[in-house]
């Protein structure tokens, strides 16, 4: 075992401590002030935002980035007043309420969120109707928002099948999968951004590596509390310290700012019938369709995947026959740890790196293994779409801010309705 | 190194208000998990049910103090119905996962810019402490040695805190060896088993959400109160993760556990944020290997790393008896 | 048989009860204390359980037997409320218990036992029996917190719990944590604990399942004292010797139907009864795997439930 830590701590300590990351790391904790300017649901960058003190000393400035999100570190606890520069703003786009400066009280090791609400100015011009005043751009609209949720559905599909089959074989809940998808996006960034290796060779890499790191996770920990005969609530529970670890470890080597990959940050768009879709993002459809479609097909026609299903009905019937549960076991952290790696470079091209990012969608990711019904790899990849669509479309009725709102209503709603989920059969009692 | 002040600050956090505000919230969830084995991973929102109870009754539309906390309470018990009635019925996992949806769902209610009209937003809401502050019979600081002192407003917050917390662990103690109890601890054991002795399962279990979450709820008005503030971002999940390291530190499903559990959290955690920083001062941690800013992400590995040791080796707790924890595989 | 000179008077009655009646599926009996018609429970395309018609003679002991995968366990859970059927009902004592809840089913009278114990482990011995009363004052939240209130029930029923303990020589493990027993002990504890609810008719299953020899013959003693008491027993059993010990009436299930009834030596006679044990040659073979899965994959989803 010491071995073991031995290993994954130098692993681990060569590929972050090594590259200086720790330089160029931000404020996360203590005192900030920060936000994200989105219009119309896209992030707005290149906003300049300055902050002074009560005095009007200058405490910070900051500029927008691609997601839309920027932040000032603050020294103190305080009241602080926001300027955003309107001169800054893209055109045609201003803050809705009027209030482009702003005076906040700062608590003690709380980073302040601040919202500068965001809209089409009413004199911009009859350029830039409402979406709703027409039917055609409305109709644009909704298949844009569809194919968002399809896109976020194949991302967190990839996640979800990974999390499903950890579940089916071992039975853990585990809530430290969330890090296995910020582990792929990290490692991604720091091949891409930091040793500047294109984004596709570096995505290989990242996706090797997150199911190497699956699968020494379980050979040298999960695997020992399995020898130990650690309850599963027990297991459960231990994954949300791991969790924590995992997380709070990425913050120190990586720091608390949201990175974006060196290519493909804004790609333009191709016409697709009346929706606009950057190539990148079809791409990362197909590719993450066939691994999908791979992955399930191999659980349904090879050896290796037979004795997996096998292990998932009954393990002590599994081991009987002559599988090594415990080999299987390791094979789908494997598979699981590469699948969520996939899962979190798309998730980054998607949206930007950050320590946070696995689990910040690991809910989802829940959401939608349950509604396919736990264990089930179909169900978890219906599931996914499921909730991707549902946190898309329902910006059509509730605000943006509020999206994963409705996703998780749903997951509330299903598991009342069917609780063994849309694919998932029901159990036998006693 | 300014020791005096480390060690002052980590003798305070064994009894100020955000160390009781964790116990309370610990307690509740003691019931839940320790003696019911619920998996509630909503604590949290139970929490800022009734911290927003109160300030959006107060500051949003302006009544009194007293109906705040009434409101509070009355949010909690309807959080645990609403939590409660669906889920209650199947299996443990999916109480999990539904407990944590809810929470975050909450909290996205509270911050969301929709609302904020009422919650403030991602601001949250300040004002609606006085009618609670009015009342404070301290009038000056105090100061226990040289290293220790509180003001009056904490000192005021404190007394109230642990006046709570003495009457919930005489509630908890109470309950829990009553027949009510009996009952309460056979469903963690085995639900079918008491079922098939005649009990209603389903009612005990939400009879011991609802107490749980109203316990966990006063935690919630002391740590609204201590600051003055509700802030959505108070309630995340990671709250909920806490509370769980304090009850297993503690002793699941041991009256004292909860309080036990959060002081030891608490000292640990203001010693290791109080030291890090002052050491990277001094040139003790070379900052090429951690600089001031990551000295909190260091506290928070160092409670994951905790839980899971604790889980590993010492899953009874620091005081608990490791025979009664072996008895079951779970 | 007839030469007995002292057998026990509630082994005569069963007897008499049960002298003319046919040996048939689906018998009516004298005195029935449960009726069911047209039980019917299917998983997804499988029935593991289609029972038309089936009477339980008050006061006897009636042994339910059948090959693995016969539906014998999940008939147990749907007529204690366990499990819910297609269709079907069924009365108890005359009142109809279809569709009603667990908890309501014991308090009616119709206790049972599992199949893997369910000892509480944590709790102690003591306290596992006294869980097992009923109408207890305490066990509501406000009346619990004032120990005035139902402290003299306590004692009646710590009296109560002492004397079945001694009955079933467990009273030395009094304080003991109900998880440190042995598995035979476990089985004791439970159908004591079973008893402390007074019910009319207890229901066991598997009682003999991993006991060991040394408790065989007492465990059987205890069952039949059950009848002397006055209350009806059911239980599901593989081992044929004691099926043949303490029975008066044995129902064979195969694929989810009753095949045959009878007192135990008829029954044991009987070809359909051989037939179903043996391997129904006349009904091919996939259809009997299948079932054979879905028991097993049933005892493990059991297995995982109690770890």
């Amino acid at each position: 075992m010491r071995r073991a830590v031995i290993i994954f701590t130098a692993v681990l300590g060569f590929l972050f401590t090594s590259l200086g990351f720790g330089a160029t790391s931000a404020l996360a904790e203590g005192e900030a002030l920060q936000g994200t300017l989105i219009n119309a649901g896209q992030p707005v960058a290149g906003v300049v935002i300055k902050v002074s003190d009560e005095g009007g000393t200058s405490a910070g400035e900051a500029k927008s980035g691609a997601d839309g999100k920027w932040a000032v570190p603050l020294k103190a606890a305080g009241t602080y007043k926001v300027d955003l520069d309107t001169a800054t703003l893209p055109q045609g786009v201003v803050v809705t309420t009027g209030r482009s400066s702003l005076t906040l009280t700062v608590f003690e090791g709380a980073a302040r969120n601040v919202l500068f609400p965001l809209g089409a100015s009413a004199t911009s011009g009859p350029g830039a109707p409402a979406p709703e005043d027409d039917g055609n751009s409305s109709l644009a609209r909704v298949l844009d928002l569809a194919y968002t949720g399809i896109h976020f559905g194949l991302i967190i599909a990839l996640a979800a099948l990974g999390l499903s089959l950890i579940f089916g074989t071992m039975g853990l809940t585990n809530f430290a999968h969330g890090e296995l998808i910020t582990f792929g996006a990290v490692i991604c960034l720091l091949f891409n951004v930091s040793w500047g290796m294109p984004l596709e060779i570096a995505a290989i890499v990242a996706v090797v590596l997150g199911g190497v790191f699956g699968y020494f996770q379980d050979r040298f920990f999960w695997g020992w509390l399995r020898n130990r005969r650690t309850g599963l609530i027990g297991m459960m529970i231990i994954s949300i310290g791991l969790a924590l670890i995992l997380r709070y470890i990425y913050l120190w080597v990586f720091g608390g700012t949201t990175q974006q990959y060196a290519q493909y940050v804004a790609q333009p768009g191709i016409e697709i019938g009346p929706i606009s879709v950057a190539p990148k993002n079809l791409i990362m459809d197909g590719i993450a369709i066939v691994v999908l479609i791979g992955v399930s097909l191999a659980l349904v026609m090879t050896r290796l995947g037979k004795a997996t299903r096998a292990v998932s009905t009954n393990p002590a019937l599994a081991a009987a026959s002559g599988i090594s549960v415990d080999s299987i076991i390791r094979l789908v952290w494997a598979i699981g740890g590469a699948l969520a790696a996939l899962s979190g470079v798309m998730l980054g091209v998607f949206q930007g790196v950050n320590y946070q990012m696995g689990f910040q969608i690991l809910l989802l990711v829940f959401a939608a293994v349950t509604l396919g019904g736990l264990g089930t790899a179909f169900g978890a990849l219906l599931g996914s779409l499921v909730v991707g669509l549902a946190t898309q479309l329902s910006t059509l009725w509730i605000p943006t801010e509020l999206k994963n709102v409705g996703a998780l209503v749903v997951l509330i709603v299903i598991i009342l309705v069917r609780p063994q989920g849309i694919l998932g059969r029901r159990e036998r009692i006693g | 190194m300014s020791w005096d002040i480390i060690i002052g600050v980590s003798l305070e956090s064994l009894i100020n208000a955000t160390m009781i505000a964790y116990a309370l919230a610990a307690i509740g969830l003691n019931v839940h998990f320790g003696y019911t084995g619920l998996l509630n991973f909503g604590q949290s929102a139970f929490l800022g049910i009734a911290a927003y109870g109160l300030a959006m009754t107060v500051a949003t539309f302006g009544l009194p103090f007293w109906i705040g906390i009434g409101v509070g309470l009355l949010g909690a018990v309807i959080l645990a119905l609403l939590l409660g009635i669906p889920t209650l019925r199947l299996r443990a996992d999916y109480l999990a996962i539904v407990t944590i949806a809810a929470a975050e769902i909450v909290r996205l209610l509270f911050r969301s810019v929709s609302l904020s009209k009422w919650t403030g937003g991602s601001d949250g809401l300040q004002a609606f402490s006085d009618g609670f502050y009015s009342m404070n019979p301290y009038s000056g600081a105090v100061e226990i040695g040289t290293l220790i002192s509180f003001d009056a407003r904490e000192l005021w917050i404190m007394t109230v805190g642990w006046v709570l917390v003495a009457i919930s662990l005489v509630f908890v103690f109470l309950a829990m060896r009553s027949p009510w109890g009996r009952v309460i601890k056979a469903i963690r054991e085995d639900e079918d088993a008491v079922r098939s002795l005649g009990k209603n399962v389903v009612s005990y279990k939400m009879q011991s959400l609802i107490l749980g979450g109203v316990l966990g709820s006063l935690g919630g008005y002391v740590i609204a109160l201590r600051n003055a503030a509700v802030q959505p971002d108070t309630y995340g999940t990671e709250f909920t993760f806490y509370m769980y390291t304090i009850v297993i530190l503690g002793g699941a499903a041991r009256v004292f556990g909860p309080v036990i559990g959060s002081m030891i959290f608490w000292f640990l955690l203001t010693f290791i944020n109080a030291v890090l920083p002052e050491a990277i001062d001094a040139g003790y941690i070379p900052t090429w290997f951690m600089d001031k800013t990551d000295a909190g992400a260091f506290g928070y590995i160092c409670v994951g790393l905790g839980l899971i040791l604790l889980l590993i080796f010492r899953p009874q707790g620091i005081f608990g008896d490791k025979k009664e924890v072996m008895l079951d595989g779970r | 048989m007839a030469a007995d000179t002292n057998v026990p008077p509630g082994v005569l009655k069963a007897r008499e009860a049960l002298k003319d009646v046919p040996h048939e599926p689906g018998a009516k009996k004298k005195d029935p204390i449960l009726v069911a018609d047209k039980v019917v429970r299917r998983f997804g395309g499988l029935t593991a359980v289609q029972v038309d018609h089936i009477e339980i003679q008050r006061g006897a002991i009636t042994a339910l037997i059948g090959p693995n995968g016969a539906g014998k366990t999940t008939f147990f859970n749907l007529l204690t409320g366990f499990d819910k059927p297609n269709e079907g009902n069924w009365t108890f004592n005359g009142s109809p218990l279809g569709g009603v809840a667990p908890h309501q089913v014991a308090r009616k009278g119709m206790v049972r036992t599992f199949q893997l114990t369910k000892a509480l482990s944590r709790l102690s011995v003591i306290d596992n029996m006294r869980l097992g009363a009923t109408g207890q004052k305490g066990e509501s939240f406000w009346r619990g917190l004032v120990p005035a209130l139902w402290q003299g029930q306590e004692k009646e029923i710590t009296e109560r719990a002492d004397e079945l303990l001694v009955r079933f020589k467990l009273d030395a493990k009094r304080e003991d944590f109900a998880g440190s027993l042995s598995g035979g002990q476990r089985k004791l504890l439970e159908m004591a604990r079973a008893l402390m609810v007074q019910p009319d008719m207890v229901m066991l299953d598997e009682p003999m399942a991993g006991v060991n020899p040394a408790l065989t013959q007492s465990l059987l003693g205890h069952v039949k004292s059950l009848r002397e008491d006055g209350m009806t027993v059911l239980f599901v059993e593989h081992d044929m010797d004691m099926v043949r010990d303490i029975s008066d009436w044995v129902i064979v299930m195969g694929q989810g139907q009753v095949i045959a009834e009878g007192t135990p030596d008829t029954v044991m006679a009987d070809p359909r009864v051989i037939d179903a044990y043996l391997g129904a040659h006349h009904d091919g073979t996939a259809h009997d795997s299948a079932e054979v899965a879905a028991e097993v994959a049933a005892e493990a989803e059991g297995g995982k439930s109690d770890e």
